[in-house]
């Protein structure tokens, strides 16, 4: 037997659950899972790492669109899975593609802002895509497979 | 078939329909539009995600 020195997979899961506080940190009103929303970017948006929060700027703006976007669905629970001794992934993936139903975004965009209406609007991801305009139909996003190497988040050690 | 557009419902039988698609590393997208003459009157696009945002963690060694 060896000792292998490595973050342990199950920490990266935890991470997604805010099992562990390394600082002060902000009190959870509840232990169920919080409430992701998806907000649209216009082409000329700066969207990228150093956004914190949502924001209203340069945000999408049109018929049945609602400031803010719309709400996750999130049935997946996130996932840890150990691959060796030094290496694993914890990952999620909402479980429903994101509609935004009979818009009309007229301004070009192409990027989405993941983030927690629970917790302060704190971001957690932008994604990109082939910049678009809607006209009066609809704009979905369909997720990958929830799964170590395609899902939407992953955190991973190797 | 009606099809919803800026001017509300309307029978294709009256619109041009156009189709198209991108594939790349990062999604596969589709669009569909609807023109009426020379005026575009509905356009749909469903783009699915193939890239995940992925990062990486290490333990420092000690000492």
């Amino acid at each position: 037997m060896a000792n292998t020195q490595s973050l342990c997979t199950s920490f990266l899961g935890e991470l997604m659950t805010a099992t562990h506080n390394f600082g002060a940190s902000p009190i959870r009103a509840a232990s169920t899972a919080d409430t992701f929303k998806a907000s649209l970017y216009i082409t000329t948006a700066t969207m990228n790492a150093s956004i914190t929060a949502y924001t209203a700027t340069n945000e999408v703006n049109g018929t049945n669109y609602t400031a803010g976007g719309v709400t996750i669905t999130n049935g997946n629970i996130p996932n840890a899975t150990n691959s060796s001794a030094t290496a694993g992934v914890a990952y999620w993936t909402p479980s429903a593609s994101i509609v935004y139903t009979n818009v009309t975004l007229s301004t070009s965009f192409d990027s989405v802002l993941i983030y927690n209406s629970t917790q302060s609007n704190k971001a957690v991801a932008v994604y990109t895509f082939t910049a678009q305009v809607i006209s009066a139909g609809d704009f979905s996003l369909t997720m990958p497979t929830n799964s170590t190497t395609t899902a939407l988040v992953r955190l991973s050690t190797t | 078939m009606l099809v919803n557009t800026i001017h509300g419902k309307m029978d294709d039988s009256l619109l041009v329909k156009k189709e198209g698609s991108v594939d790349n590393d990062n999604e596969f997208t589709t669009w569909v539009e609807y023109w009426l003459d020379d005026k575009l009157v509905h356009r749909s696009a469903h783009v699915t995600l193939k890239t995940s945002l992925f990062t990486q963690l290490e333990a420092a060694e000690i000492g």
